[in-house]
């Protein structure tokens, strides 16, 4: 039952968004040995020529709390990301916000008929995706576009410690 | 000897503002945070190392926390120990939390008797001083040693002028400080941007390195001043200067004094 809904569901999606832009993202999250695991906060966003957000993709942050406080508490860990665009979030963002994810490379795919994409100007623009780990560290990584494409582009960029491959392919 | 020790101490305490003095300093367990009702503490310290208790405490009674709204918040469990004072604040308000301890007083010596006495207060208490007295030496100081916390969002209701003394208004804001990038500040004396204010500006964690690394500064026709953080830290930034705008007239000169700790964040 589950297995039919779901090819239906990307029946779905594959074939109504025919003619438009498709933006998809891979994070890898990558196996640290080290002695104290705990996955990491990220932000993906895009930022215009002008280093301001221009759209919030996705943020994974631990979604619940405990003696030490909720989850929000480590946002401001994503230094930039909380400077540029989380201090002035009401968290959860529905479609934005989720919970951390675990070691691995997480595909994500966004068009340009949905909310984030869909008033995006034309422009030179950079994705970003920070990660802050508890008791680890920190990085950033950065890959550039052009909106709207008139061709396919892909790009990638190598985070050394906190990310792994981050890959970016749009669709026009 | 003691006697010396102890009337120095309380001297340092009492005006932590003068040129050969110690640095006074506000040092906030973090100045960007997030949540519900989160807290912060504050200590509050003399030293010469930046940032290490080991001279005096720095006085709270003088201690005022200024809330986004603009109105006055009351620190929690103060305490005053041997080489310095700490408070939390509840920050129950989202916006930016000015921290100042703000010294504005007269000191007096004068002879009574044949004795040589002291005497602190300020323009409204100076009646006390008895009026038999000989050779009456005052002076007034105006001082502020401030940082400031930022709960969620940034404003700037707490970071309205008092326009007394002498204060710095960053043009961008003082939680928003990144290595790397120039940061502006306006200077003010009395609400007056002023030019010819000389700033030092040094990096805490001296203990680890073997000279003070300071950054020197000095207001420009304008009234400003670009500082360009090479690192991430927290930095103390201090100033001062004279006139002779006394509030009583007694008095010849008023020294005024400024210090501000800043965090730097890395990119």
């Amino acid at each position: 039952m589950r297995v039919t809904l779901t090819i239906a569901l990307s029946g779905l999606l594959a074939t109504s968004p025919a003619y438009a832009t498709t933006l998809d993202i891979n994070v890898e999250v990558p196996k640290l040995n080290v002695a104290e695991y705990h996955r990491p906060y990220v932000a993906i966003w895009l930022e215009g020529a002008d280093q301001k957000v221009a759209a919030n993709l996705s943020v994974w942050y631990q979604q619940t709390g405990n003696s030490e406080g909720h989850g929000t508490k480590w946002l401001p860990d994503l230094r930039q990301w909380w400077r540029k665009s989380g201090r002035t979030l009401e968290v959860p963002v529905d479609g934005v916000t989720g919970p951390t994810r675990p070691v691995g490379t997480h595909a994500l795919s966004f068009n340009d008929r949905q909310p984030a994409l869909k008033d995006l100007a034309p422009g030179n623009y950079t994705l970003v995706v920070e990660a802050a780990r508890e008791v680890g560290g920190r990085e950033l990584v950065k890959v550039p576009f052009s909106w709207p494409a008139k061709s396919a582009q892909n790009g990638s960029a190598q985070g050394s410690t906190e990310l792994g491959k981050v890959t970016l392919a749009i669709k026009p | 000897m003691k006697r010396t020790l102890v009337l120095a101490a309380a001297l340092a305490a009492a005006l932590p503002f003068s040129a050969l003095a110690h640095k006074a300093w506000l040092l906030p367990s973090q100045t960007v945070i997030a949540g519900t009702n989160p807290w912060i503490t504050v200590d509050g310290a003399v030293s010469n190392d930046l940032f290490y208790f080991n001279h005096v405490p720095l006085r709270l009674e003088s201690v005022v926390v200024t809330a986004p709204d603009g109105s006055s918040v009351q620190p929690q469990n103060s305490a005053t120990g041997k080489f310095r004072s700490v408070f939390d604040i509840e920050l129950k308000q989202a916006g930016t939390y000015r921290i100042a301890s703000v010294n504005d007083g007269l000191f007096a010596t004068y002879e009574l008797n044949g004795e040589r006495k002291r005497w602190r207060g300020n323009a409204a208490s100076f009646g006390e001083l008895p009026k038999e007295a000989k050779n009456v030496q005052v002076s007034e100081s105006v001082g502020r040693v401030e940082t400031f916390v930022t709960n969620g969002a940034p404003n700037a209701t707490a970071l309205k002028p008092t326009n007394k003394g002498i204060e710095l208004i960053a043009v961008g804001h003082p939680n928003d400080l990144f290595a790397g990038e120039e940061a502006t500040f306006r200077v003010l004396v009395d609400g007056k941007p002023t030019a010819g204010l000389e700033f030092e500006i040094v990096r805490g964690a001296t203990r680890y390195r073997n000279a003070q690394e300071e950054i020197k500064v000095t207001s420009d026709a304008k009234g400003e001043i670009k500082v360009s953080w090479p690192e991430a830290g927290m930095y103390w930034l201090e100033t001062g200067t004279e006139d002779n705008k006394t509030s009583v007239k007694q008095a010849e000169k008023r020294r005024l004094s400024y210090v501000a700790t800043l965090e730097v964040l890395p990119q």
